[in-house]
């Protein structure tokens, strides 16, 4: 758990990383001479699912730790996690869409297996809210809940790998075996809007536990003065 | 504006507009856990004010 005093550091951080990210996909990282200005999206769009990958692996670990150690508190971690995981997710296919839509000509494209992979995933996850909410609170919930983020991840390293073993040409791919297909600072504002993008997660995610766990100490609250 | 500076700015507006929505949905529920603690120290002192009118009702 992060200390309440923390938060607003890491809240900062993350404004900051966001506003250096914008300043360097405007004004260092050249145009694409394929693309040409289209590209820039890219410097969101990845950052945003890998962000969304590293939330639902955080949240199945969160998971495996509930089923594993019992840990107090794994549960709602776990579940935070993936809230958030299916809003990055949700980003990712919007800010994918408008890029197919100026590259591609169209909005979406069904025979990119790693675009209908990570469509399955995103609902895989939007799924667990109706598993988690269709059973009544307590440790049935947070049990079954656990195995399916767990089971979940599987498809992390299947929609990140389609691409890489498939026969698809659509989606580009820019991260090979030999590096990173671009420039220095066209990497380089790549890992700063990653580092921004995993910073306004890791903000978000404390902000929204936090919440939550307030919340349940107030029903707490309740029930021992209206008792 | 070209097609594709629209498109850049439609993307990043995508992302800006669902961060907004998302910290308006956590502010409007900081405003319900306020009301609630709000609710619950009026709760608390009621109690207080009632329990020793209680023990002087007892030992009467």
């Amino acid at each position: 758990m992060l200390p309440a005093n923390r938060l607003p550091a890491l809240a900062t951080l993350a404004l900051g990383l966001m506003v250096a990210a914008v300043a360097l996909v405007a004004y260092v990282a050249p145009v694409d001479a394929n693309q040409g200005l289209s590209q820039k999206i890219f410097y969101f769009h990845v950052p945003v699912a890998l962000t969304a990958y590293a939330l639902f692996g955080w949240g199945a670990w969160r998971g495996l730790r509930h089923l594993w150690k019992r840990e107090q508190g794994a549960d709602l971690e776990s579940y935070v996690a993936i809230h958030l995981g299916v809003i990055f997710g949700a980003m990712t296919l919007l800010t994918g869409s408008i890029w197919a839509k100026i590259s591609w000509g169209r909005w979406w494209a069904w025979s990119s297996d790693q675009l209908v992979l990570f469509l399955v995933l995103f609902l895989f996850y939007s799924a667990y809210f109706m598993l988690r909410f269709s059973i009544e609170p307590g440790p049935q919930r947070a049990n079954l809940s656990a195995v399916y983020a767990v089971f979940g991840v599987a498809l992390i390293p299947v929609s990140f790998l389609a691409i890489r073993i498939s026969k698809d040409i659509i989606h580009p791919v820019v991260f090979k075996s030999t590096g990173p297909d671009m420039s220095g600072t066209m990497f380089l504002a790549f890992c700063v809007s990653w580092a921004a993008m995993l910073a306004l997660a890791a903000t978000l995610y404390h902000v929204e536990l936090a919440g939550k766990r307030l919340d349940a100490r107030l029903k707490e609250l309740r029930e021992a003065l209206t008792s | 504006m070209t097609a594709a500076e629209k498109y850049v700015a439609g993307a990043y507006l995508v992302v800006f507009v669902v961060v907004l929505a998302y910290v308006l949905i956590i502010a409007t529920k900081l405003a319900r856990l306020e009301r609630e603690v709000a609710e619950l120290t009026e709760l608390a002192r009621e109690r207080r004010v009632q329990e020793p009118e209680r023990k002087a009702v007892a030992l009467g």
